[in-house]
C-alpha cells in the first residue's frame, strides 16, 4: 500500500529526514517510534502533504501512485489520513459542517453524489457512539474549547467516518488519560481490518499494549535503525532508546570527523 | 462608476453646501425651534468644514472623492423610479415585519407596509411627525446626536426633511421586528441625501428594529444618515443596521443612543456596500445599570474603505459595554476601527470590554485599529485587545488534510471569522441573511453556501 524509499526531508533548511525505507502492505500495522526529535512527526506530516517540510530526496508511493507530488487533500481523498498531534481549533466551524464538507469532498472526487442528510446523521451517530462523543458535540465549534482528550477522540472519530486505506497516527497517546486512552485504542482497532494499514508514531509503548503492531521501527535522527516485532516496543520500554543508540554503527562521516 | 458628464467642478464642497442651504432654506421648513436649529447646525458646519486627514478620527479617511463629486440634494429629486421588486433582495426571507421605506431620505408610502402593532407603538415618517405633533418631536429630535464637533451630523441636521419615527410606549412589547429601508438612487446627478431617524423607547419596553441602506450600481449616491435613539428605564432594544449599498455609494452614519437606567441595547452594525463607508456610534450611559452589546462586521474588497468609529460613555455606575467589532479586508481595500470608552469618576462597578479583530485576506489590504479606553474610576474592570492577521495556515492545512480543497478551506474560515459576530444575531432570518451574504461575498463562495 506504501513504499518509502530513501526519503529525505528538509524543514527550515535542517535534515531532518535522513533517507527512510519503509513499506507497509494492505493490513498492516507499523509502529515507529523514537526519542524525541528523532523525526516521527515529520515523518506523519510530510506523507499527509504539510508545505513547510521539503522533500529533497527520495520518494514515497501510496497504491502505486506518487504521493508526494499530490496535493494533501487529493492524499486525503485517495484514502491517507492522518490524526494530528495537536487537532486546530476552529470556532465558527461546527463539527457537523466540516465533516460533512470532508465527507462529500472525498465522494465528489470519486464521482459520487454528495450524501444523503439522513445518512450522514446515521453514520456520524454510529461513529460518535463507538468514541463515546455525546450529540451536542456535533454542534460545537471543531475542536473548539475541547479537552486534549475530546480532541484525539474526535481525530479517531473523523478517521472512523471518513473510512481511510491508510491511517496515520501522529502522537494519538499524548496527554490522554488512561481511559481516554482506552476509548481511543479501541477505536483505532475497531478500524483494523486486511484492507487498510495503519501507521502508528508515538513516543511511548502505552498505546502499543492497546494497539498492537505488527512491526515496530525505531527511529533516531532521521533514520530507522531497527526493526521487529510487537517486542521490540515492548523492551524499548524496559530499558528506553540508550542501548539502540549504542548499537547504532556512527555514520561515516561522523566517525571520520 | 457612471461616468458623470456633466462636470461641474466644485471648487469648494463646504462653499456648495452652505449655498444650497441658504436657497434651500424656506423649502425645508419645518417649525419655528427647527429652523432655528437647521440654522445653528449650518453656522457650525461651516465654522468647521470637512475633515481633512491631519484630524484625528480622519487620519484614514480619504474624502477627496466625496468632496469632489458634484453632488445635488436629494429634496430636488423625485423618489420614484424604485418598485417593490427592487426590495427583494434587501428583505429576510420569510420575515414577518413592519416596514418603511425611504427613497433617497423621504417616506415611499406605496412601498410601505404596517402589520398590526400593539396599542400605542408608533411606525412612521419624521416628515408627518412634523406636520402632526411638532411639540412631541422637539422634545427628541437633535437633541442626542451633537453635531458641535461633527461637520457630517451638523449637515444632517442642516438638511434632513424625513426619516423614520420609531416609538414603543412604556411596557410594550413589539414582537414583530420593524425594517427601516433606507434607499439611495440616483439618475443623471449624483444625489445627496441626509435620512434622520428616531427611535424611543418607553421605560420597560422592548422591541427590533432593522435599518438596511440600499442601493444599487452604477448608482452615485452619498448618505448622510443619522440615527438618534433614547431607550427609557428597563427598555429592551435590538437593532441592526445593515449597509449594503453599491460600490459606487459613499455612506456616513451616525448612531447616537442614550441609556437610561436598566436598560439593555443590542446594536449590531454590518458593513459590506459602498465606496467609502464610514459608521460612528455614540453610546452614553446617562444612569445606572444599563448594558451594551455593541458589535459589528465589515467586509470589504477591490477599492473600499469602511471605518467604524465607536465612543462608549460611562458617565454612571455600573453599566456593562461588550464591544466586538470583526473585519474581513480583501483586494487593496482599506478598514479602520477606532474604539473610544470612557470611564468617568463616579462610573464605579464600570465592565467594558472591547475586541477588535480583523483578517487580512490580501497583501494589499490594510486596516488600522486603534481601541481606546480612558478610566478616571478605579472600582471597574475593563479591557481592551486589537489583532490583525491572515488565516492561519495549519487551520488551513488540517481542512485540507481531510480532504477539503484550498479554495474551500480559505473560504471556510473566513465565514467562520465572521460567524463569531453573525452567531450573535437573534433574529433567525436575518441571521442566515447576513450568513448567505458574508459567504456569497467569498471567491465562488456560492457552493459552500448549500452546505452550510
Amino acid at each position: 500500500m506504501l513504499e518509502i524509499k530513501d526519503l529525505h526531508v528538509k524543514v527550515a533548511g535542517k535534515e531532518i529526514l535522513k533517507g527512510i525505507d519503509l513499506s507497509i502492505n494492505d493490513g498492516e500495522v507499523h509502529a515507529v517510534m523514537g526519542p524525541n526529535g528523532s523525526g516521527k512527526t515529520t515523518l506523519a506530516q510530510v506523507l499527509a502533504g504539510r508545505m513547510t517540510y521539503e522533500v529533497t530526496g527520495g520518494q514515497a508511493r501510496f497504491e502505486g501512485k506518487d504521493l508526494l507530488a499530490m496535493k494533501p487533500e487529493d492524499r486525503a481523498r485517495e484514502g491517507v489520513f492522518m490524526a494530528f498531534q495537536y487537532p486546530v481549533e476552529i470556532p465558527g466551524v461546527s463539527n457537523a459542517y466540516f465533516l460533512k464538507a470532508a465527507v462529500n469532498a472525498i465522494r465528489k472526487y470519486h464521482g459520487r453524489e454528495e450524501i444523503d442528510a439522513m445518512d450522514f446523521v446515521t453514520l456520524v451517530q454510529d461513529k460518535a457512539k463507538l468514541l463515546g462523543l455525546d450529540e451536542t458535540f456535533m454542534k460545537r465549534g471543531l475542536n473548539e474549547g475541547f479537552s486534549g482528550g475530546e480532541k484525539k477522540k474526535n481525530e479517531v472519530f473523523q478517521m472512523a467516518v471518513l473510512e481511510p486505506k491508510l491511517c496515520v497516527l501522529d502522537e494519538t497517546d499524548s496527554g490522554l488519560d488512561i481511559d481516554a486512552l482506552r476509548v481511543v485504542a479501541n477505536g483505532i482497532n475497531a478500524m483494523r481490518s486486511p484492507k487498510r494499514a495503519m501507521l502508528v508514531v508515538t513516543h511511548y509503548q502505552r498505546l502499543l499494549d492497546y494497539v498492537v503492531p505488527d512491526f515496530v521501527h525505531v527511529l533516531v535522527d532521521g533514520k530507522i535503525v531497527k526493526s521487529g516485532d510487537a517486542d521490540l516496543a515492548r523492551n524499548l520500554e524496559k530499558h528506553g532508546y540508550g542501548w539502540i543508540l549504542e548499537e547504532t554503527p556512527r555514520p561515516p562521516q561522523a566517525a571520520r570527523a | 462608476m457612471r461616468p458623470v458628464t456633466t462636470v461641474a467642478v466644485s471648487v469648494d464642497a463646504k462653499q456648495t453646501y452652505v449655498a444650497e442651504f441658504a436657497s434651500s432654506e424656506k423649502e425645508l421648513g419645518g417649525p419655528k425651534w427647527l429652523r432655528a436649529v437647521r440654522k445653528k447646525a449650518m453656522e457650525r458646519f461651516e465654522a468647521l468644514g470637512f475633515p481633512n486627514q491631519k484630524h484625528e478620527h480622519w487620519k484614514y479617511t480619504n474624502l477627496a472623492t466625496l468632496l469632489r463629486l458634484p453632488f445635488k440634494p436629494a429634496i430636488l429629486g423625485r423618489p420614484d423610479g424604485v418598485v417593490s421588486e427592487n426590495l427583494e433582495p434587501f428583505k429576510f426571507g420569510i420575515l414577518k415585519t413592519s416596514q418603511l421605506v425611504f427613497v433617497n431620505g423621504r417616506y415611499a408610502p406605496r412601498l410601505s407596509y404596517l402589520r398590526s402593532l400593539p396599542e400605542g407603538v408608533r411606525v412612521t415618517s419624521i416628515a408627518e411627525m412634523l406636520r402632526s405633533e411638532p411639540e412631541t418631536l422637539q422634545k427628541h429630535l437633535t437633541q442626542y446626536a451633537r453635531f458641535e464637533d461633527d461637520p457630517f451630523v451638523a449637515l444632517n441636521t442642516a438638511f434632513f426633511s424625513d426619516g423614520a419615527y420609531v416609538e414603543v410606549p412604556k411596557g410594550t412589547v413589539v414582537g414583530e421586528p420593524i425594517h427601516l429601508l433606507l434607499v439611495s438612487t440616483s439618475r443623471e446627478l449624483p444625489i445627496v441625501a441626509h435620512p434622520r431617524n428616531l427611535i424611543l423607547m418607553g421605560a420597560g419596553s422592548q422591541a427590533t428594529v432593522i435599518e438596511t441602506y440600499a442601493g444599487w450600481a452604477p448608482d452615485v449616491t452619498f448618505t448622510n444618515a443619522v440615527t438618534e435613539v433614547a431607550a427609557g428605564p428597563a427598555a429592551v432594544l435590538d437593532h441592526y443596521k445593515i449597509q449594503r449599498e453599491a460600490e459606487t455609494a459613499f455612506h456616513i452614519a451616525t448612531m447616537t443612543i442614550h441609556q437610561d437606567r436598566d436598560s439593555s441595547v443590542s446594536a449590531h452594525s454590518v458593513s459590506l456596500g459602498g465606496s467609502m463607508a464610514r459608521n460612528y456610534v455614540h453610546t452614553l450611559f446617562g444612569a445606572p445599570g444599563g448594558s451594551l452589546t455593541l458589535n459589528g462586521l465589515y467586509m470589504t474588497a477591490g477599492t473600499q474603505q469602511a471605518d467604524n468609529y465607536t465612543r462608549i460613555d460611562h458617565v454612571a455606575p455600573a453599566c456593562t459595554s461588550i464591544e466586538l467589532y470583526r473585519g474581513i479586508l480583501g483586494g487593496r481595500s482599506r478598514g479602520v476601527f477606532n474604539g473610544n470608552i470612557y470611564v468617568r469618576k463616579d462610573a464605579q462597578k464600570t465592565v467594558a470590554r472591547q475586541t477588535n479583530k480583523n483578517l487580512l485576506l490580501s497583501n494589499e489590504a490594510f486596516v488600522d485599529s486603534t481601541p481606546g479606553l480612558e478610566i478616571l474610576a478605579d472600582d471597574v474592570k475593563c479591557n481592551h485587545s486589537s489583532t490583525i492577521g491572515q488565516l492561519d495556515e495549519n487551520a488551513v492545512f488540517y481542512l485540507r488534510s481531510r480532504g477539503i480543497d484550498e479554495e474551500a478551506a480559505r473560504n471556510i474560515l473566513t465565514y467562520a471569522f465572521a460567524a463569531d459576530v453573525i452567531n450573535q444575531v437573534k433574529v433567525a432570518p436575518v441571521r442566515i441573511k447576513l450568513d448567505q451574504l458574508v459567504v456569497s461575498r467569498l471567491p465562488r463562495g456560492a457552493g459552500l453556501g448549500e452546505t452550510l
